[in-house]
């Protein structure tokens, strides 16, 4: 992210910053400028979250922290916290368009509000600090902050009153319920509910994929080389099933662990590609069930190690449950792949033989 | 059988809640309700050990080994020569892994007011 855009925020802010410092009476430091930012998205927010979900420039997609006046707010305005994650950040500003508030962003590296709470940058600490850093005591006269519920695994409510007289209050889970939420100042149970919609699941096949376009690229251009087109054309099914159709099927497919959906999925995907190599009329009966075996062993064994991995993208996983998964599910996909992989080269061998 | 998530490392101390309810605020699965006396563990199975509700209890009325439930992280980490439950979450790291756009970027991707995702 270059320096402009760090400054500019990659947001329609209104660029302009309060002359006025304040300082803070407990570190006796100049505190951070007070910086003006809109609900607007514009064309650039957009392409910037468009880059984010296709997980391009990782790390580019940073807001500068600090604190930031939307509309015309006074000492009574609220408060809301967030992360320097410009998809988080922007949601955040754009559900609360029209709104006067105040919006107090937290360096998070980077990274999502939730995520960060888990890995403790949006935590307790970074929170007292940002709050003595902005002088946000001498601008607004209550001492609420309204945090987002998925940054809790980070931060302590208690503790942070006690260090820093701010009262910590949980919004919604999501942004769109912000407007709610700031009329009436309670949560509605269902507010309160992390969703893993269609629209969640599919938003993250993007990235998904983008992680393993390069490895799948090289093993299909050596499978077309070594064998042709369709042995490279079930690899990337493969791929495309562990990645794009395993999020967007994943609750009507049977099971409810990750990996033996994953394995579900994998063979039916596979199945078309067995009957294809097992339709061979010229070659032995024996060597056309081995082939077909190969894309039974090592597509199901794929697919159920993309669905695995896709545990980290979930709302609902725990490290308990992922751990079983692992111990469970892993060795039966490394049977299944390096059985599938064996048979591959007996073939290629047999093959080879005949040839000489 | 096939499900690996029916048993998970949250303890609830009743006897300790002073009603607070900041655990029916925090958690994002409604594994706590309002009770009468105290909080009540209404569907202890979909706790996905995140760790807010401890994080939030003031008296410690709550237990948990909380943690990320990612499974690249913790293959990478076992990889590694670490302990499973060292893996830690690859978001924000140029590595990555899940969270970032993704999920946990994966579900940073999400439209949370934190945030969904990758």
């Amino acid at each position: 992210m270059d320096d402009d855009k760090k400054s500019s925020l990659s947001c329609s802010c209104a660029s302009g910053y309060d002359t006025t410092s304040f300082i803070d009476l407990t570190h006796n430091k100049l505190v951070s400028e007070l910086r003006t930012v809109t609900g607007k998205l514009t064309l650039n927010d957009r392409f910037d979250h468009f880059l984010a979900r296709w997980g391009m420039n990782r790390m580019g997609h940073i807001v500068k922290p600090g604190l930031y006046k939307m509309g015309r707010p006074n000492a009574d305005s609220p408060v809301l916290v967030s992360a320097n994650y410009t998809l988080s950040f922007d949601a955040v500003r754009s559900a609360l368009a029209g709104t006067d508030c105040y919006i107090l962003v937290l360096d998070t590296k980077g990274v999502n509000v939730w995520c960060a709470a888990g890995k403790g940058t949006f935590g307790t600490e970074e929170l007292v600090h940002r709050i003595a850093w902005s002088g946000l005591s001498s601008i607004v006269s209550h001492r609420n902050l309204i945090l987002p519920q998925l940054g809790a695994p980070g931060i302590s409510a208690h503790e942070v009153q006690r260090r820093s007289g701010f009262r910590v209050e949980y919004g919604p889970v999501r942004a769109s319920d912000l407007p709610e939420y700031i009329k009436t100042r309670k949560a509605t149970p269902e507010m309160r509910r992390v969703q893993f919609s269609f629209k969640d699941r599919l938003v993250l096949t993007p990235v998904e994929l983008v992680h393993v376009a390069l490895p799948t690229l090289v093993a299909a251009i050596i499978l077309y080389l070594l064998t042709g087109p369709l042995a490279a054309l079930a690899a990337i099914t493969a791929v495309l099933a562990g990645t794009v159709f395993f999020p967007a099927l994943l609750p009507i497919i049977p099971t409810h662990d990750l990996s033996t959906k994953g394995l579900i999925l994998g063979v039916i995907f596979a199945i078309p590609f067995a009957i294809s190599f097992a339709a061979n009329p010229i070659m032995p009966l024996w060597t056309d069930l081995l082939k077909s075996l190969v894309p039974l062993l090592i597509m199901p064994a794929l697919t159920a190690y993309l669905a695995l991995n896709f545990t980290g993208c979930t709302t609902f996983t725990s490290r308990t449950g992922v751990k079983k998964e692992i111990y469970r599910y892993v060795p039966v996909m490394v049977l299944m792949a390096g059985s599938g992989i064996l048979i591959l080269v007996l073939l290629g061998a047999i093959w080879l033989m005949e040839v000489i | 059988m096939f499900d690996s998530y029916l048993e998970n490392t949250l303890l609830y101390y009743p006897q300790k809640c002073i009603n607070c309810l900041r655990c029916t605020q925090v958690c994002p699965h409604g594994v706590f309700a309002e009770g009468k006396e105290h909080a009540e563990l209404m569907q202890p199975a979909a706790c996905m050990e995140c760790g807010a509700c401890v994080r939030n209890c003031p008296v410690q009325a709550i237990e948990v080994q909380s943690g990320v439930g990612c499974a690249w992280a913790m293959i990478s980490a076992a990889l590694r020569g670490k302990g499973m439950d060292s893996g830690e979450c690859g978001c924000g790291g140029e590595q990555m892994s899940c969270c970032g756009g993704g999920a946990k970027e994966s579900f940073s991707n999400r439209e949370e007011m934190s945030t969904p995702e990758d």
